[in-house]
């Protein structure tokens, strides 16, 4: 079922989503852009670190932390 | 290692992605012929080395590992610069197979710039095993550009590689890769481009920088040129093709967007022509790895566990090649004084050189040495394992609290070895404000030179004497107990710095976690050894030397039959004694501002009154001396504390200039931790005064 704004901190642990629009500041967008968090590209929640806060995900092949109020900036769709 | 005499024939510049193996392949193509790399000194690169081929010289430059050329952090502006304007023959960029996707990015970035490339696709073993195929021959019709396929860690693909540059070196093209923006830009850009003049570049791909208000690369591209390449006619023209953007709602800011969604396109398209995929899943085992050192309960339990680990292997480990050594050295030195005698050279000279210089380096040497042999190696282990980043994500919730990010954390861990490495590793850290705290904090982690004092004072002073094997055991929880009010402070300080004179909110914070990868043993303990050991062993002997000099001319000097030395220590003690120490300990504090290695050996010679640094057969023999100069268990903590907070060593310092170009902030460090310490050291003092 499809959510409107599901944000990507709010995937869970082992689940799937697609990337739909990145809200952040231009620099951490850009940042973003960068590491391969594109829209339109599939990513995982991998790991969550010991205190929650920052989860790992997988982009495009690789393992990438991120905090959760930067991921609390990226509209998802989950798949 | 090379001669500086020695020809260069070709310059190569190696680029990639960040943990692609750059290293391996580095390492690979040069062998041992490698100038000392990671730390300071080289504003270049990491490290440079040279091979020879077909009798020609090839001099390699290993840039940082960046995952774009926008220059986020001094690391990507240090490799944008090179690309763009080193002096260069050939960039031969690395990339992960195992996520190609993302490498072609920067590979996209670099070939705007330079056709001079040869892409070399490393990690296709580790692409093999998650069933990833990629069609090298079609990539490299889409790139242009020459590929390689290697897995440079079992040494393949090296060969080839070598022989692609040697090609390469000699051709002459002028052609660059060509990425299509959309039909605004591309005018704005065609403006721009036929206005631009005597720049050997890619104009196009200047044009486009130009629009962007790129000032870091613009004052870079100035000043290699040594003028200033926006002249007003240039200016007209930009201001007219930034308008064409506006009319098109196309901004500055979002120009940055267009262009880097057009190179992600590129790489996609690319990417999904050549690239046949296996599995994306993460790798299983190491999820399994993962999930045990960064969970709730075991994450931090397990990090703890490891540092200890390290230092117990560290201090049972150097204890008897260190006692060996200290007997080695200490029995050569009256063959040096007979000899000495031999050529008749007068007294006081022999006595400066062989109780002066001599003694102070064989202790520095004796106490150095040992574990740093086995340090650096374990620690470069965890480095090649990809055990670290795994540290700062577990780490970084805390540093954020104190408003800096979890990189510091790999930051603290480089300042076990040496705080100087540790600043220089700051660059790593994009935010310059979570830089610049960094740099100031890193000296509360003890270095190599540190540890074997607070070991030995641990030993004498907090053990009771006879607990058998256990002993190092305790005295490996007691100091990582002693490195635990170093990060403490580490995260107290950060924090009060990030309120007060470095003000300011935590920035993103993004860090790959690199797969784990079996360490390659020999070439590890080869490597940290050359790299690292004798690097630090070598500064601290230039150091030790002339202090060693020094200290036995204060020694010796007398006026009113009582030495310069004691004279100064007599100054100091009244200002000493109210932080729990006496004079001799500061001065010799002070004294030890070269390296940190001299401290004790200076207080235990200044207690001998003998004036030079005489052999002292066991602990036990140094407690005694120390207990009859006054010393009590709070004299040891109030040293422990003080040692790990006081100044930096001259060249964390020399680093801190260069890293923060500024004198302030390289003043700002010295007195942060000397004032923390200090005042730590007065209000432990004081309570345990009451106490005990």
């Amino acid at each position: 079922m499809f959510k409107p704004n599901l944000k990507l901190n709010e995937i869970a642990v082992g689940k799937r989503a697609i990337v739909k629009k990145i809200n952040s500041n231009e620099s951490i967008k850009r940042r973003l852009l960068d590491i391969g968090l594109t829209p339109g590209s599939k990513i995982e929640c991998v790991l969550s670190s010991p205190s929650g806060d920052p989860k790992a995900y997988l982009i495009k092949g690789a393992l990438i932390a991120i905090r959760n109020e930067d991921s609390n900036m990226i509209i998802v769709e989950a798949c | 290692m090379k001669k500086k005499t020695e020809k260069i024939d070709y310059i190569i510049a190696l680029a990639g992605n960040p943990n692609v193996g750059k290293s391996t392949v580095f390492n690979n193509l040069t062998g041992l012929r490698q100038h000392t790399g990671n730390w300071p000194g080289k504003t270049v690169s990491n490290a440079s080395g040279n091979y020879i081929f077909d009798n020609e010289n090839y001099l390699i430059y290993d840039l940082p590992g960046t995952y774009s050329l926008n220059a986020h952090s001094t690391e990507e502006e240090v490799a944008r610069d090179f690309i763009c304007f080193g002096n260069y023959d050939v960039a031969v960029i690395v990339c992960d197979a195992v996520c190609l996707e993302r490498n072609l990015n920067l590979v996209l970035q670099v070939l705007e710039i330079t056709n001079k490339s040869i892409i070399c696709v490393n990690l296709l073993d580790e692409a093999k095993k998650k069933k990833i195929k990629i069609d090298l021959v079609k990539l490299s019709d889409y790139l242009g550009v020459p590929v390689v396929g290697s897995s440079a860690s079992k040494g393949k693909g090296m060969k080839e590689l070598v022989k692609k540059i040697s090609l390469m070196v000699k051709v002459k093209t002028n052609s660059y890769l060509k990425i299509d923006y959309n039909e605004t830009i591309e005018k704005a850009i065609k403006t721009v481009e036929s206005n631009i003049n005597n720049v050997n570049l890619n104009k196009r791909w200047l044009a486009l920088k130009l629009l962007d208000d790129d000032y870091e690369l613009i004052n870079s591209l100035n000043h290699s040129l040594g003028y200033n390449i926006i002249d007003n006619e240039l200016e007209e023209v930009i201001n007219k093709a930034k308008q064409i953007l506006l009319e098109n709602d196309i901004t500055s800011n979002n120009l940055k967007e267009y262009v880097i969604s057009a190179i992600n396109k590129k790489a996609e398209f690319i990417y999904h022509q050549t690239v046949t995929l296996g599995s994306i899943n993460y790798n299983q085992k190491d999820l399994k790895i993962d999930k045990w050192l960064t969970s709730k309960w075991t994450g931090i339990p397990f990090m703890l566990a490891l540092l200890a680990t390290i230092f117990w292997i560290t201090i049972v480990g150097a204890n008897y090649p260190s006692s060996w050594l200290f007997d080695f050295l200490f029995s050569i030195d009256k063959y040096l004084k007979q000899f000495l005698e031999f050529i008749n050279s007068p007294t006081w000279l022999i006595g400066m050189l062989v109780d002066g210089v001599y003694r102070v380096l064989a202790w520095v040497i004796s106490v150095m040495l040992p574990p740093m042999l086995i340090f650096f190696p374990l620690f470069t282990l965890l480095e090649d394992a990809g055990i670290l980043p795994r540290i700062a994500f577990n780490l970084d919730k805390y540093f954020k609290k104190c408003y800096t990010c979890g990189k510091q954390a790999l930051t603290m861990a480089m300042g076990f070895g040496c705080n100087a490495v540790g600043v220089t590793g700051c660059r790593i850290i994009d935010s310059p404000r979570e830089r610049l705290i960094a740099m100031i904090t890193n000296a509360f982690v003890p270095c190599n030179g540190r540890y074997p004092t607070l070991i030995s004072i641990i030993t004498m002073f907090l053990i009771g004497g006879s607990l058998g094997g256990f002993t190092s055991v305790i005295s490996t929880l007691l100091l990582v107990g002693v490195i635990l009010i170093g990060i403490f402070m580490t995260f107290l300080i950060s924090k009060i710095l990030s309120k007060t004179i470095l003000k300011g909110y935590p920035s993103s914070f993004t860090l790959e976690l690199p797969p784990y990868r079996k360490p390659q043993f020999g070439k590890v303990i080869i490597r940290s050894i050359l790299d690292r050991s004798l690097f630090v062993l070598g500064r601290a002997v230039i150091v030790a030397a002339p202090a060693g000099l020094v200290i036995w001319l204060l020694a010796n000097i007398d006026i009113n039959n009582i030495s310069l030395l004691n004279h100064c220590a007599n100054a100091l003690e009244p200002f000493a004694n109210l932080f729990g120490l006496d004079g001799v300990i500061l001065m010799a504090f002070i004294l030890g501002f070269p390296a940190n290695e001299i401290v004790f050996p200076i207080i235990i010679m200044t207690y001998m009154a003998t004036g030079q640094i005489i052999e002292l057969d066991n602990l036990e023999a140094l407690k005694t001396l120390l207990i009859d100069n006054g010393w009590t268990i709070t004299t040891a903590i109030c040293v422990m504390l003080f040692s790990l907070m006081h100044w930096p060593c001259s060249t964390t310092c020399l680093t801190i200039k260069k890293e923060s170009k500024s004198w302030k902030w390289t003043l700002i460090s010295i007195l942060i931790p000397t004032i923390t310490g200090l005042i730590v050291c007065f209000i432990v003092s004081h309570i345990l005064n009451i106490f005990l």
